[in-house]
């Protein structure tokens, strides 16, 4: 594929439905009402020539080259700033207009290097384009006057450079920093020629505000704000557009390459999930996919205390084939299993599936989305019918109450927080629920009306009495209610949410929240317009999680929030393809498409398609296979992509199941902390080496596509493939695309996708078939998928993770920015310059207590296990409440998190462990086991055999 | 108890008023007089500040210049009852300057207690606002738009016009803004009116705010002038006290409340948009227009946004009738302009006349000719973007639509004079330099063209290829012109090009040759 060049409009599309037609150059045009001349005229190919107006953002009319003459009126006004009026007749090309536009550009030359072709923009330059579009010729002022070319560089930023003296102070970046991103880190300080870009007040990049999240280096028309990669390497010849492997807003991306190296990812204008923007993941952190820590070739060792043996394709994989044979002759059938990872593609987690059910004949298939999302798939389908968010991202632009419950957008996921923080600065209301002051309570330009500020593990308490307010003070939509929901278990609801019990004030003393702001919350969700909720895993990750995910189904019924555009009910997925994992049936219970594997027809269906019998009794779930593996009928697991040993609760339980097991093989991209228990290593692909779909949050299926060779020779559904063939199961896919075919067939949501479809439409969002040919932005528009919309009662019950004496504080977790989960890609890139070892947020009141001092070494310790992290004292977190975010293993988060789950779905309750928390002094005993065990892994890897190479000497 | 007035206006403080004020007080406490002392606003007679007057029987009686060493005499000749002194200047109201004005907007500077609002009403304020009360909205432009104002800060645009747009605009909230970012070199009229009369503007906001049905308004203030800070916001405390501002305005029912802000010493703040940047809290730079402010101004809604003396021109139209206005004035430019004038004038200050006035006739009749003696050689008129006229133009009049025919501008009404000995090539120079300090930064033309503009005129005085450079100058000239976002890079080269013109020989050409190779 040839580098994509895009049309850059210069200002935003209208959204009017009303059309205008007007001339320009004698050619008429119509374009809907509001649209700029500029954008006019470029829809109809003829380009004004411009510097400060890209059409991601606003039209601004600072640099004064987009001139045109308008009949009747007077001077030369800017293209950018001036909306079309029927019949206006526009010139964009005369002898006046070039010769302003060449003294508007002998101007900016005259203060600019000229150094064009030792530039890292060079042929990537609008300033340099442009000065050839107006035909600039000669700059009659010299260079000797007054100049910016000796402004210093700011290098602070690890991915990208500010070159001051390139500067031409088109605000592009400033402008990009607020409208695109919101963060408004960027300013102009001074003014006239003195004026300059100023991050935060004079700052550097790295000391300012600035995210990094790369709006601002898109932005740039110069070689001001560069990528280094650019630098470093030179520019992109060719770029293939696919999906960052990131998490759950699953943006589009241009891979720009020379020849298999990767110089620069780009979001992609035309990617529906971020409209050409991105944050520090997607856009920089990509280099740990070349990162030397990558393993290149297959490994086997009979036991986890023996070296690593190098060896080929073929054998690892007859190795791990002969094992698992050997164990489920031995063990029986049921003793191996796999678990998934909502980072692999659709297309592998289905391969995953079908080798477990038909190759391994079991049902012992789980994902990752077991410890993350699993309640929503529940929740939702329980009661509106599908496992799934029922919007797309850009409904949000619709809505007039945002409502967040447990999810930190602006952290885990940045560009819809944008997206977000855009519709909020133009006036929606904010509600918050989280017992952390994330920083979306208070933002440039954006404030929570409330912030309810709960005490974890009470969130059922907290949407019972939201409840309570909108039955008792009649706000329910009754109409709705009648027209699309079941009358029977909303009566019960109704009743039920009305008890005396439910209501703020009585639950205020359990959830911490003054009634008063409950109340005001409720009635803001109920009755101020469109009102949607965003909730995160600090709504899944509980013992109550199931029912949180019903109560939030309920309530937006209820209030006649769903089934629209700018309403729902939106779980913000944490791993770019939960969404995909789930729907792909990487469940011990449910075939694709969330149908159970009790169910007789639909097990015919695959029996029928795959040529084999499936096992009818659900498999075993994460938990109950490392059950199984201490109680020694579970022995053989096949993991891709997933570092249970990091990311799963109680570690000291997870690492003695997997020392229990005689045969773990590791399909991953790095020696990751559950390698270091695996006897076979298969080199996995990263995403920019492989074909496939990721599915996020929105239900959009997106194309993942090659753009470098995988370093370890296979791609990861070929490996898959591989272990099945070996196993006796025949998998004969030559690409993807037959994976997705056989998707399509299968799964009656998926029927209308195919990589063709992709390829034409650029994305999909499922349900995909003959009723929605085009795919579904938003979901239960006539009605809910099951028919009527369905009410269950919550009962909210307290989970047994109680503080006392012993452990008096509740530690909750989450995410931050630059890192992304267990870390094994971002620690692995310059995202460690902003954070480097996870700390332990405390209250200051907490920290006096206990004589704790800022960045002291504390100890945490709970009813399964102690580490040992830094101190930060901070109010962000309430007193009672600590704070960790488990980026890195070292930290042992999960040594701490307990085995408590969620009733339903056994996702763990990562986000409630009662804790102790003391200044310490070195580390704890977990710590030293684990730095020991760490240090003989990486030896046995620095030791392993490498095969005897075939020297060619004389 | 005999009343004297000490002019409280800063020009007349910068001239020793409050020590003079202070000396009468205590010479007359020293004597057991019987004295009232007044801090009065200026009448604009600047070169015999600080004027004190005697109210007596037969009318207030002038002494002018006062110094503090004047008074212990002029209580010996028995000033408190008009009696003759060497700087007497005879009855206030004869004072030659004075008696040829027309005194429409100004009527009450320095005439009144500028806080008192007693003293307000009794010489006829609000009256303006009363008559609107007893009108709709529509009714009261409609008035302001037959009275033919047009906006005094430069612009000259219809107000009536400007708040029909207001009127007509669908918005919850509306605002008024009132530009007192008076910036222009040789202007002080609006400080003349906030320090000397601010009930007239406070008014004149009240009204125009009742036509439009905004709720609140803003006096936008310059930072520079702290006088009238406290002034205005002693009136605007007075105002609310009686009922004239607030939640029910005289007892209509209709709100209007008001604030004073404080820019931030830009000038560009004083060109509207930035303004409504500033006046929101952030950086004073221009926004391009449409929209405009009167649709989408201050936080985004309607906004009338008009100068100090067009809303303080507002009651008296109101008061005594479209027509009384209209009748002031000529062709489209109608009633009065408060003229400043300034730079080397023997008499300079203020000089409120129909327009219609001619240049010479405001030099000489009332500046007196320069104050060296020697003859006029330019003027600049409305401020530092207006062009330089020449001793030719002296007899173009005050008008609008005359000045636009020669690619001048009226402006605010600041007149600049300069003798025979003036370098127009360093003025020139001056221009480009004034907009480079003061440019916001935003568009291309300005803001590296100004800076440009002082360095090509730079090489033309230092005949370094002075034709071509000279040519470079035009073309920079041509390109900020047509190019540039606002007024401040558009019209910066008026007083360039008008230097280059009409002094050609200030930039090292023979006076001839250029201006008849058809230069304008």
């Amino acid at each position: 594929m040839s580098l994509a060049t895009e049309i850059d409009y210069g200002t935003p599309a209208s959204r009017s439905t009303t059309t205008v037609t007007l001339t320009i150059d004698g050619v008429p045009v119509t374009v809907p009402a509001g649209t700029s001349v500029m954008r006019a005229a470029a829809e109809a190919g003829l380009m004004v020539p411009k510097l400060c107006a890209t059409d991601n953002l606003e039209a601004f009319g600072s640099c004064r080259l987009c001139l045109v003459e308008i009949d009747g009126r007077k001077g030369y006004p800017a293209s950018c700033t001036t909306p079309v009026e029927a019949n206006m007749s526009v010139r964009t090309q005369t002898p006046k207009l070039a010769q302003l536009r060449r003294g508007v550009m002998e101007l900016y030359i005259s203060d600019h290097p000229l150094d064009c072709l030792t530039c890292s923009a060079n042929g990537d330059c609008e300033l340099q384009d442009t000065a050839g579009q107006v035909g600039l010729r000669e700059v009659r002022y010299g260079y000797e006057g007054a100049n910016h070319l000796v402004a210093e560089k700011d290098t602070s930023n690890p991915y990208f450079t500010f070159d001051a003296s390139k500067c031409i102070v088109c605000s592009r970046c400033v402008r990009a920093c607020e409208e695109v991103q919101g963060t408004f880190a960027l300013t102009i300080d001074g003014r006239g020629f003195d004026s300059k870009v100023s991050p935060g007040q004079m700052e550097s990049f790295m000391e300012s505000e600035c995210v990094s999240c790369g709006a601002c280096v898109q932005a740039c028309p110069t070689a001001t704000l560069m990528d280094r990669s650019v630098i470093e390497h030179g520019t992109p010849d060719r770029s293939v557009i696919t999906t960052c492997a990131y998490c759950g807003v699953g943006c589009s991306f241009e891979a720009e390459l020379k020849g298999t190296q990767v110089v620069r990812m780009t979001p992609d204008k035309n990617g529906r999930a971020n409209h050409g923007h991105s944050c520090v993941k997607g856009r920089f952190a990509w280099g740990y996919t070349t990162h030397p820590d990558r393993i290149t070739k297959p490994m086997i060792r009979k036991h986890i205390t023996d070296p690593w043996r190098e060896v080929s394709w073929e054998e690892a994989i007859g190795y791990a084939a002969s094992e698992f044979q050997r164990i489920q002759a031995k063990y029986g059938r049921g003793s191996v299993g796999a678990i998934s990872s909502s980072r692999c593609t659709n297309e592998e987690v289905w391969l995953m599936q079908k080798l477990v059910r038909a190759a391994f004949g079991n049902n012992n298939i789980d994902t990752c989305a077991r410890v993350c999302h699993s309640p929503t798939g529940f929740g939702l389908k329980a009661t509106l019918g599908e496992s799934a968010g029922t919007q797309d991202f850009d409904s949000v632009l619709l809505t007039d109450v945002v409502f967040v419950i447990g999810a930190n957008p602006t952290d885990g996921h940045p560009v819809f927080a944008s997206q977000m923080k855009r519709r909020l600065r133009d006036g929606a209301k904010l509600i918050i629920a989280d017992p952390r002051t994330i920083d979306l309570v208070r933002t440039p330009h954006v404030e929570a009306d409330y912030h309810l500020k709960l005490r974890p593990g009470t969130n059922v308490a907290l949407i019972n009495s939201l409840a309570h307010v909108i039955v008792t003070e009649g706000l329910v939509n009754e109409s709705f209610v009648r027209e699309r929901c079941e009358p029977e278990s909303f009566n019960q609801w109704r009743a039920f949410v009305a008890k005396p019990e439910h209501s703020p004030e009585a639950l205020e003393p359990v959830t911490g929240v003054p009634a008063a702001e409950i109340r005001a919350a409720a009635r803001l969700y109920a009755t101020g317009g469109n009102g949607a909720i965003y909730y995160g895993l600090g709504v899944t990750e509980h013992s109550q999680g199931s029912t949180m995910v019903i109560g939030i189904a309920n309530l937006a019924m209820a209030t006649g929030n769903i089934g629209r555009e700018g309403v729902g009910v939106n779980p913000l997925r944490g791993q770019n393809n939960v969404q995909g994992s789930c729907d792909m049936g990487s469940f011990p219970h449910e075939y694709p498409g969330y149908r159970h594997v009790l169910d007789g027809p639909t097990r015919a269906l695959f029996e029928g398609a795959w040529h084999v019998t499936l096992e009818a009794e659900p498999g075993l779930r994460i938990p109950n296979m490392f059950d199984a593996a201490l109680e020694g009928s579970f022995k053989g697991l096949y993991l891709e992509g997933e570092d249970i040993a990091q990311s799963d609760p109680d570690t000291q339980h997870v690492t003695s199941a997997l020392e229990a097991m005689e045969c773990i093989v590791v399909q991953d991209l790095f020696l990751c902390e559950t390698a270091k228990f695996a006897h076979v290593f298969l080199p996995g692909s990263s995403f920019l080496e492989k074909n496939g779909t990721f599915t996020n949050a929105e239900r959009r299926i997106s194309r993942v596509r090659k753009a470098t060779p995988p370093v370890g020779g296979k791609e990861d559904w070929e490996v898959t493939a591989m272990l099945s063939n070996a196993l006796g199961y025949p998998m004969t896919y030559t690409h993807p695309s037959e994976i997705m075919d056989e998707i399509a067939r299968l799964t009656p949501t998926f029927t209308g996708v195919s990589y063709e479809r992709l390829d034409e439409l650029g994305s999909i969002q499922w349900p995909c078939n003959a009723a929605a040919p085009d795919g579904t932005p938003v979901m239960h528009v006539e009605e809910f998928v099951r028919g009527k919309g369905r009410f269950m009662i919550t009962e909210y019950v307290p989970t047994d993770e109680k503080v006392n004496r012993k452990y008096p504080l509740i530690l909750t977790t989450g995410r931050i920015l630059s890192q992304y989960n267990v870390g094994a890609q971002t620690r692995r890139t310059a995202n460690v310059d902003w954070h480097d070892e996870d700390r332990l947020e405390i209250h200051p009141h907490d920290a006096e207590e206990r004589g704790v001092k800022e960045g002291d070494w504390v100890g945490v310790v709970s009813r399964a296990g102690e580490t040992t992290l830094r101190a930060r004292i901070t109010d962000r977190v309430q007193p009672g409440v600590v704070y960790t975010t488990f980026h890195h293993p070292e930290s042992g988060a999960n040594v701490i998190t307990t085995d408590n789950s969620d009733w339903a779905t056994n996702c763990p309750e990562y986000k409630v462990t009662a804790v102790q928390v003391m200044p310490v002094f070195g580390n704890s005993e977990w710590q030293e086991r684990h730095h020991a065990f760490t240090a003989q892994q990486l030896a046995l890897l620095e030791q392993r055999e490498r095969p005897v190479r075939q020297t060619a000497g004389k | 108890m005999t009343r004297v007035y000490v002019p409280r206006d800063s020009g007349a403080k910068s001239m020793g008023a409050d020590a003079v004020a202070a000396r009468i007080a205590a010479e007359a406490r020293r004597l057991g007089a019987s004295v009232e002392l007044v801090r009065n606003g200026s009448r604009g007679l600047y070169w015999l500040e600080p004027m004190v007057e005697v109210e007596t029987p037969a009318g207030r009686m002038a002494y002018g210049p006062i110094a503090t060493d004047d008074v212990a005499s002029l209580f010996a000749a028995k000033f408190l009852v008009g009696g003759s002194h060497a700087k007497a200047l005879g009855l206030t109201e004869e004072i030659d300057y004075l008696k040829r004005q027309e005194r429409l907007t100004c009527a009450r500077v320095g005439v009144i207690d500028p806080v008192s609002l007693d003293a307000y009403e009794t010489y006829g304020g609000y009256r303006g606002l009363r008559r609107a009360l007893e009108l709709d909205g529509a009714g009261i432009v409609e008035i302001v738009t037959q009275s033919g104002l047009r906006g005094r800060g430069g612009a000259a645009f219809p107000t009536g016009i400007k708040w029909k747009t207001v009127l007509g605009a669908t918005g919850t909230q509306k605002y008024i803004v009132c530009n007192a970012d008076e910036g222009d070199s040789g202007t002080f009229s609006d400080r003349m009116i906030m320090e000397g009369d601010p009930f007239v503007l406070i008014e004149g906001m009240t009204i125009a705010g009742i036509a439009v049905g905004a709720t609140k308004g803003y006096i936008y203030l310059r930072s520079e002038y702290p006088d009238a800070f406290v002034v205005l916001n002693e009136a605007i405390a007075v105002a609310v006290g009686r009922g004239y501002l607030g939640a029910n305005v005289l007892g209509s029912g209709k709100a209007f409340d008001l604030d004073v802000r404080l820019g931030a010493g830009a000038y560009i703040c004083g060109e509207e948009t930035a303004l409504l940047e500033s006046l929101e809290g952030k950086r004073g730079i221009v926004r391009y227009k449409p929209p405009l402010p009167a649709i989408s101004g201050l936080f985004g809604k309607p906004t009338v946004i008009n100068n100090v003396i067009s809303l303080a021109s507002v009651p008296i139209i109101l008061d005594r009738g479209a027509d009384f206005y209209k009748n002031y004035g000529m062709g489209r430019s109608r009633g009065t302009l408060p003229i400043q004038l300034a730079g080397n004038l023997k008499h300079g200050g203020l000089v409120e006349k129909a327009f219609g006035v001619t240049l010479r006739e405001l030099l000489y009749d009332y500046g007196g000719g320069s104050i060296t003696g020697r003859p006029i050689r330019a003027v600049q008129v409305g401020g530092p973007l207006g062009a330089y006229l020449p001793e030719s133009q002296f007899d173009t009049p005050l008008d609008y639509e005359a000045f636009i025919a020669l690619n001048a501008m009226v402006g605010h009404g600041g007149i600049v004079a300069f003798d025979d000995t003036v370098d127009m090539a360093k003025m020139a120079r001056y221009a480009m330099e004034f907009c480079a300090i003061e440019s916001c930064g935003k568009c291309t033309p300005c803001r590296i063209g100004s800076t440009r503009g002082v360095e090509v005129v730079d090489r033309i005085v230092a005949d370094e290829d002075r034709m071509a450079n000279i040519a470079l100058l035009r073309d920079l000239c041509d390109t900020m012109l047509g190019g540039s976002l606002c007024a401040l890079g558009g019209m910066a080269p008026y007083p360039v090009l008008s230097a280059l013109n009409h002094f050609p020989e200030d930039f090292g050409l023979p006076a001839v040759s250029l201006a008849a190779a058809g230069a304008p």
